[in-house]
């Protein structure tokens, strides 16, 4: 299949390519048993994050969000909550804001910082400075999820989605998908919806 | 009983039972109420656009889609646009925006929040961020994961009408 191919292509050009400056595709990114890459990326308070600073954790809520997508807002409580939570029990919350700044001047670093202390983040709020962390995930948009696991071949993806399956209303949701997911882990089964999809805002190039 | 003037249909509630905010200027549909729109049978060619008031993006990109809709209605296209703002700001944004932009294309609102059950009908492979687009007729489908300029949709939408 051409599309399969291209999609291959694209995958192997991302893979060797260490400048990786081009692509904003929708094409490359995670499948789920993928490695994930571990990054250095600047917090609110200044300090740099990595995933291995992380001894404890036994993996990783990765997710892409921002100050400026009316979905991200929706979901903030939802993401605290998820971090206070599992932060515990290993899985802590890692927030990305994956835009490009230029195009939404309210995702800024000042405006993280202040939506972090206004929120009351009890995570890392990470800025994707240059945008080179998203596309090597395949986050198209904010908010994306990413559970990841440490193993012994690195962080692998566990699950890639939306938090739960209503945004408008936390109190009628259904499925939780990331808790779902987590607790699977915890307690040692398999996943049982590993990709979800929700409407949210592209990432801003 | 449709009203000739497009811009501006009667209280129209489709699946009334999913409906959480009614309008009487607008449709709102959930994905059931939708589908049909993104599947007719007939001899047009049909550009769905999803969109909404937020998204800086899709904003950007609505007057290509409406001049689409001007420069090709005689052609047998039409151009349906989908919204995906919040049913609480129906009212407070969106009405506004379509009158104030004296929007030409049929508008109706999508309010399913199950999106992961309504996302992959729209498309297998939609991950969800808008704007989004199809352009369909009864021989042929595409699905844009992507913005458009106004010389790209043309491209695109005469792959189906030539």
């Amino acid at each position: 299949m051409k599309t399969l191919k291209t999609l291959f292509m694209l995958t192997a050009v991302v893979l060797m390519s260490t400048g990786f400056t081009t692509v904003n595709d929708v094409g490359g990114g995670y499948e789920i048993g993928d490695i994930a890459t571990d990054f250095s990326l600047k917090n609110i308070n200044g300090e740099m994050v990595s995933l291995a600073d992380y001894k404890d954790a036994k993996g990783f809520i990765v997710i892409f969000t921002c100050n400026t997508c009316p979905y991200a807002v929706m979901y903030e409580d939802r993401i605290i909550a998820l971090d206070e939570k599992y932060k515990d029990k290993g899985y802590p919350v890692i927030a990305i804001m994956p835009n490009n700044t230029q195009v939404k001047p309210g995702d800024s670093f000042e405006a993280m910082q202040k939506r972090a202390k206004s929120k009351g983040f009890g995570f890392p709020y990470l800025i994707d400075e240059g945008q080179k962390i998203y596309p090597q995930y395949g986050a198209t948009k904010t908010p994306h999820v990413y559970l990841l696991e440490k193993t012994k071949k690195g962080n692998e993806v566990m699950y890639i989605g939306a938090i739960d399956d209503n945004y408008k209303d936390a109190s009628a949701v259904n499925t939780r998908y990331v808790e779902d997911a987590v607790d699977a882990l915890l307690e040692g089964k398999e996943i049982k919806e590993k990709k979800t999809r929700a409407i949210g805002c592209s990432i801003k190039v | 009983m449709t009203s000739s003037c497009k811009n501006d249909p009667k209280p129209t509630v489709k699946n009334e039972s999913q409906v959480t905010a009614v309008s009487e200027d607008l449709e709102i549909f959930d994905y059931e109420g939708l589908a049909p729109l993104l599947n007719m049978k007939d001899d047009k060619t049909y550009v769905v656009n999803f969109w909404a008031t937020w998204c800086a993006p899709c904003i950007k990109e609505l007057p290509y889609f409406e001049e689409l809709n001007q420069n090709y209605k005689g052609k047998n296209v039409e151009v349906v646009l989908v919204s995906l703002d919040f049913p609480r700001q129906y009212e407070k944004k969106l009405i506004p925006y379509i009158k104030e932009k004296n929007l030409k294309s049929k508008v109706v609102a999508l309010d399913d929040p199950n999106m992961n059950s309504w996302i992959p009908k729209v498309n297998k492979d939609w991950t969800g961020a808008i704007p989004a687009t199809i352009i369909y007729n009864k021989n042929k489908r595409e699905f844009y994961e992507r913005s458009f300029s106004y010389d790209e949709l043309v491209t695109e939408l005469r792959q189906f009408i030539e």
